[in-house]
């Protein structure tokens, strides 16, 4: 144990491990940092926030309309029927990082599944599923989920739904194209050669070699999921029985000229949040990139 | 002799590519017996490892496929055998390792669950048996501190050292036959002396049969008892390494021992000049045709040679060579 030589080769070992090293490059990154800071912020938030913060979002607590710092009791302000903003804004959080996640975790999904079979079997697969993705590409996506959110009612797994099916195609074209390059690789053929099965090589053998532009598509995912919920809460198209960030701009924004700050506050929250997520998504392309190691 | 263990009889391949349909392999027959080792000797792109894939039942899909001829393994055809067999055989009783150890690895694991995944497949092993035979095989191909360097990954190991876990991982299962495609090209010489006598130590200890593809004169003559030289996708000549050596009976086996070196001087006293094969290999288009194909690159081409392709000619120790004039040789 106490060989220098063999603790020195024990520290190299460790330093280059793939996960040190990614980290080592996200750390390079300081936008990307900074930004994961202020994102488990956020998710902290969405955790414990409503229990910490006690105040009702629904309650009408105060006269409508109370600007940021007029009264103390409620630093962000009422909104149009007297609702505390901070508490809306609160319990928004949740909803809007819960449906980002999920809504990432579908696209995800089925875009993984359907560019997993087109690039390892190719062929008429290929030809099918590829035809299939082209359609859903051509579909334009905030009408398409509209028209499944009107059709279906506004529930959240109906939005998570809605925004996964329209925003997986991207995934799809990423995970194929990865598929194409690593079936070629030796190491697929070495597995194949010591008898793997089609299942276990694409989602054993290939698969996670794929995995790096994924996750950073799917980071990106959940930035363009939220503001997809924001749009349709906009549009009013949302579930009326929870609070999101988009809800809120939503139903506040016919007092837009005589009360900006309703508006203008869960918009700063949607804005910080995607932000910070692109950001990360940066960063992880950083580490995880092998063509930026370099720099 | 009793029944060889792998028998391959005028064996067809055929690439369609946008030119057409080639053979790339053209009436190729040959066996393999109980713990022997042979190699494939020629030029790159002569077929040596579609033959490799084709007995493994790997061809690119949609693009190779074996038109005629029949490969046995122990009796069996494996040419109509199904894909669930064949995925049996592969690993299990047939296994095979590649040129490049570098990228032969998948990179995402290490190489204990690597060479345990194989086991845990064919044998049906749990994991911790699995494992612990994994640490095993690492020792039985000399990877120092194996216990350790099981947990490791393919990057933290040199070329020589992946290569050494390819083998151990192509073993784990006690195959019949274990084919090694140019296994030392991709290293330098001093490891492939040491993978060699590893191959070497492995054939003696556990019996398998090797089938060895290379390009290396010198590596043949150091390991196999016969050899089968290709030329553009059909046999050249066949027969025992030393006998061949001595006398190759085919003009191309001929100019490829003369471009090697220490062969020559161990064989003769006097210094030669280092010769070369003139010429290039003829393109795809021109395989399959009834005539020689080394005739464009031979010095003893006649007639006969661009007329017909030349038959087999038979020697009595065991030598043949597809030439029409094997016996002025």
């Amino acid at each position: 144990m106490s060989d220098p030589v063999t603790v020195l080769e024990e520290e190299i070992e460790k330093a280059r491990h793939p996960f040190t090293e990614a980290w080592e490059m996200f750390r390079r990154n300081h936008a990307a940092l900074v930004a994961l800071v202020v994102l488990t912020g956020v998710v902290i938030m969405a955790i414990i926030g409503p229990a910490l913060y006690g105040r009702d979002p629904y309650d009408m607590v105060w006269t409508p309309f109370t600007r940021p710092g007029e009264n103390w009791d409620f630093i962000l302000g009422t909104d149009y029927l007297g609702r505390d903003l901070l508490a809306m804004i609160i319990s928004g959080t949740r909803v809007s990082i819960i449906i980002g996640l999920a809504a990432a975790f579908v696209s995800v999904f089925i875009g993984v599944t359907v560019g997993a079979l087109v690039g390892f079997y190719r062929g008429w697969v290929e030809e099918v599923l590829m035809r299939f993705t082209e359609f859903f590409q051509v579909l334009p996506t905030l009408l398409f989920s509209m028209v499944i959110v009107a059709l279906f009612g506004a529930s959240l797994p109906m939005i998570v739904l809605a925004i996964g099916v329209v925003s997986w195609t991207a995934v799809a074209r990423i995970t194929r194209a990865e598929f194409l390059r690593i079936r070629e690789l030796e190491y697929v053929t070495a597995s194949r050669a010591s008898g793997a099965r089609n299942g276990k090589l694409m989602f054993r053998v290939i698969l996670p070699n794929a995995l790096p532009p994924i996750i950073v598509q799917s980071a990106l995912m959940v930035g363009s999921a939220i503001l997809f919920e924001a749009g349709l809460a906009f549009l009013g198209l949302t579930d009326p029985n929870v609070v999101s960030w988009g809800q809120i701009i939503g139903s506040n924004r016919t007092y837009f000229l005589d009360a900006s700050f309703t508006v203008t506050i869960p918009g700063v929250a949607i804005f910080v949040t995607v932000l910070c997520i692109s950001l990360v998504g940066d960063g992880l392309n950083d580490a995880l990139n092998p063509k930026l190691r370099a720099r | 002799m009793t029944e060889p263990l792998l028998k391959v009889e005028n064996l067809r391949i055929e690439l369609t590519t946008r030119a057409g349909v080639t053979p790339v392999i053209d009436n190729l027959s040959f066996e393999l017996g109980h713990g022997e080792n042979i190699s494939f000797v020629g030029e790159s792109g002569c077929g040596k490892s579609m033959t490799a894939l084709s007995i493994m039942g790997l061809l690119p899909e949609g693009v190779g496929r074996i038109a005629s001829g029949s490969i046995q393994f122990h009796g069996e055809e494996l040419t109509t055998a199904s894909t669930e067999r064949l995925r049996d055989i592969r690993g299990n009783e047939i296994s095979m390792i590649f040129q490049e150890p570098m990228t032969s690895l998948n990179p995402v694991y290490t190489v204990g669950e690597q060479i345990a995944e194989v086991l845990r497949a064919h044998q049906g092993l749990s994991k911790k048996a699995a494992w612990d035979m994994a640490a095993e095989l690492l020792d039985a191909v000399r990877i120092p501190n194996a216990k350790s360097r099981v947990g490791d990954y393919p990057f933290q190991m040199s070329g020589g050292q992946r290569q050494r876990v390819m083998i151990a991982m192509a073993l784990a299962c006690k195959p019949k036959i274990l084919i090694a495609d140019e296994p030392t090209t991709a290293l330098d010489v001093t490891v492939q002396a040491q993978i060699f006598d590893l191959l070497r130590d492995l054939r003696r200890n556990t019996g398998t049969s090797i089938i060895m593809i290379t390009h290396d004169m010198g590596a043949v003559a150091e390991m196999a008892e016969r050899m089968i030289v290709m030329y553009a996708g059909r046999n050249a000549e066949i027969g025992p390494v030393d006998q061949i050596i001595d006398r190759p009976r085919h003009p191309y086996t001929k100019g490829l021992i003369s471009c090697v070196p220490h062969i020559v001087a161990n064989l003769t006293e006097e210094r030669h000049d280092l010769t070369e094969v003139p010429g290039i290999v003829p393109s795809l288009q021109e395989f399959g045709k009834n005539r020689c194909l080394f005739a464009s690159r031979c010095n003893l081409r006649t007639d006969e040679c661009l007329r017909e392709r030349p038959p087999a000619r038979e020697f009595e120790n065991g030598q043949k060579a597809d030439c029409w004039h094997a016996e002025e040789l």
